[in-house]
């Protein structure tokens, strides 16, 4: 095959396209465009080993130089503000155009900003250079506070602990991680932070950061507290980075609308955190958030490029490492569940667990310091019922 | 072809061991990958390139030999 492929997005879910095209026989032209001055690293690693600083940066590199040589591509760095998909050609910033044959959209993820100023000591993390920052400010920030108590929050908030910050995370639901983990084992997270010494503010909204001569103080709460911190890392949730594709033609709804093979439009594909496809079984759009969902994905949408019809049906996955914990889901935890305990109990440090909906369907397995019960207990998840 | 893994990149998910499992494994307490083929035959070499580009954390690295 030698049509022209263009990827954008050169981060996990872009480069295993280009490295799966090659392998698959692609001799064509392979381009890849990224504003990220750093060759292409995981993310996973920079809320974990990067911030405690356990890792030099450079560990994150997902690839070495002689590796990515040996794929044969052109790295263009810089930002794609502009689809033509018409006239088949990506305007990037400066005013470069780029033409096509196959457009592979790849890119990811910006992190949800609170409304009102930002005082300096205010932080997100989604990219190397401010997860550098951000491990540059901790040590000299006397109190922390990490805004959302997701997966994210939770371990940038296990980090800050781990390296003797004073640390409040806040959250309006219940419990941390509670939309990826439920109730209950969320209430397990809970009790992980205070038991490391995080102040947990729990059941309160957010309605902004506070400063003082152009410094975050403070974040203000909506019951009119305000929690004191010189360093607030917001970490609320992240929106698909399509602001770009307004008025491309394209079909944008929190994400890339795509079917089931990961098409957007005749010769467009996304993948990876971008991309919303529908469910195989459901037929709902669902859009998927995780290091293992990009590589999958990737890997289909190479497959159809050289020609396949490969539907992307994968089996949710992610883990979070906070403190000496390793939480593993595989699936995904309906809001209402019921947990039940395969291996060990409530009350231990090392479990298996499964969820069950309503419906009696096993909806994930969950390995706590359990990585290959997690694993094995895979194999007890039931599909998605059909859509009636 | 010749195989490597980096048990400290390794963060345990066994994608792996579901791709490949007469080559890769995961040790039992912290799940960490215990390779079991350093020199996979010929005929698993499609399995283990899939399993290195699965691998979450680029701990596997396949050597042509
Ligand atoms: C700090 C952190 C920790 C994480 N930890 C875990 C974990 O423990 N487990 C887990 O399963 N998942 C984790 N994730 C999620 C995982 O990293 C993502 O699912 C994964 O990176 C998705 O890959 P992607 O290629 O789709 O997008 P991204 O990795 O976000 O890459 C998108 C790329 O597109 C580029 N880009 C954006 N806009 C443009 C444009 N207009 N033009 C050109 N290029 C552009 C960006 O610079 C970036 O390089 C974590 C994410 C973060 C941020
Ligand atoms: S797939 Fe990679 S990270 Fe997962 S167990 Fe195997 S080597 Fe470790």
């Amino acid at each position: 095959m030698t049509s022209d492929v263009l990827i954008v997005g050169a981060s996990v879910g872009g480069l295993t396209v280009a490295e799966a095209l090659r392998r698959g026989g692609h001799t064509g032209r392979l381009r890849l465009v990224d504003p990220d001055p750093h060759p292409p690293y995981d993310r996973p690693p920079l809320s974990k080993q990067v911030l405690t600083g356990l890792w030099p940066p450079d560990r994150v590199r997902l690839r070495t130089p002689e590796q990515l040589e040996a794929l044969d591509a052109e790295w263009v760095w810089g930002r794609a503000e502009r689809l033509d998909a018409a006239a088949r050609t990506v305007e990037l910033d400066g005013g470069r155009a780029l033409a096509y044959d196959t457009l592979v959209i790849a890119t990811g993820l910006v992190p949800r900003r609170l409304p009102g100023p930002e005082p300096a000591g205010a932080h997100t993390l989604r990219s190397l250079d401010e997860a550098l920052a951000l491990r540059h400010a901790l040590p000299d920030a006397g109190r922390v506070a990490v805004v959302g108590a997701g997966v994210l929050g939770c371990e940038i908030a296990a980090a800050a602990r781990t390296l003797g910050r004073e640390v409040t995370l806040v959250d309006p639901g219940p419990v941390p991680m509670a939309r990826h983990l439920g109730p209950e084992l969320g209430g397990r997270v809970a009790a992980l932070h205070r038991r490391h010494g995080v102040r947990l503010r729990l059941g309160t909204a957010v309605t902004g950061l506070v400063g003082e001569r152009g410094r975050v103080s403070g974040v203000a709460l909506a019951d009119g507290e305000v929690v004191r911190a010189d360093l607030a890392v917001v970490t609320i949730g992240s929106v698909p980075a399509t602001a770009w594709l307004e008025n491309s033609g394209l079909a944008l709804a929190d994400g890339i609308v795509c079917d089931a093979r990961c098409r957007a439009a005749p010769g467009v594909y996304a993948v990876g955190d971008v991309a919303r496809w529908p469910d195989p079984v459901t037929g709902v759009g669902i859009r998927v958030e995780s290091r293992t969902n990009a590589t999958e994905q990737a890997l289909v949408v190479a497959a159809n490029i050289l020609g396949d019809e490969r539907v992307h049906a994968p089996v949710p996955y992610f883990w979070s490492d906070q403190y000496d914990t390793k939480i593993q889901v595989h699936g995904r935890v309906g809001g209402g569940d019921r947990v039940r305990y395969l291996e060990g109990t409530a009350a231990d440090d090392r479990f298996v667990a499964l969820t069950e909906s309503d419906g009696g369907r096993t909806t994930a397995a969950i390995g706590w310091n359990h990585p290959r019960g997690a694993r094995t207990a895979r194999a007890h998840l039931t599909a998605a019922p059909s859509q009636p | 072809m010749k195989v490597i893994v980096d048990e400290e990149r390794c963060v345990g998910g066994g994608q792996c061991v579901a791709a490949a499992p007469d080559v890769f494994d995961q040790r039992d307490d912290d799940g960490v990958v215990v390779l079991l083929d350093p020199a996979p035959p010929h005929e698993r070499a499609a399995a283990v390139r899939e399993a290195a580009m699965l691998c979450p954390a680029a701990a596997i690295v396949v050597v042509d030999t």
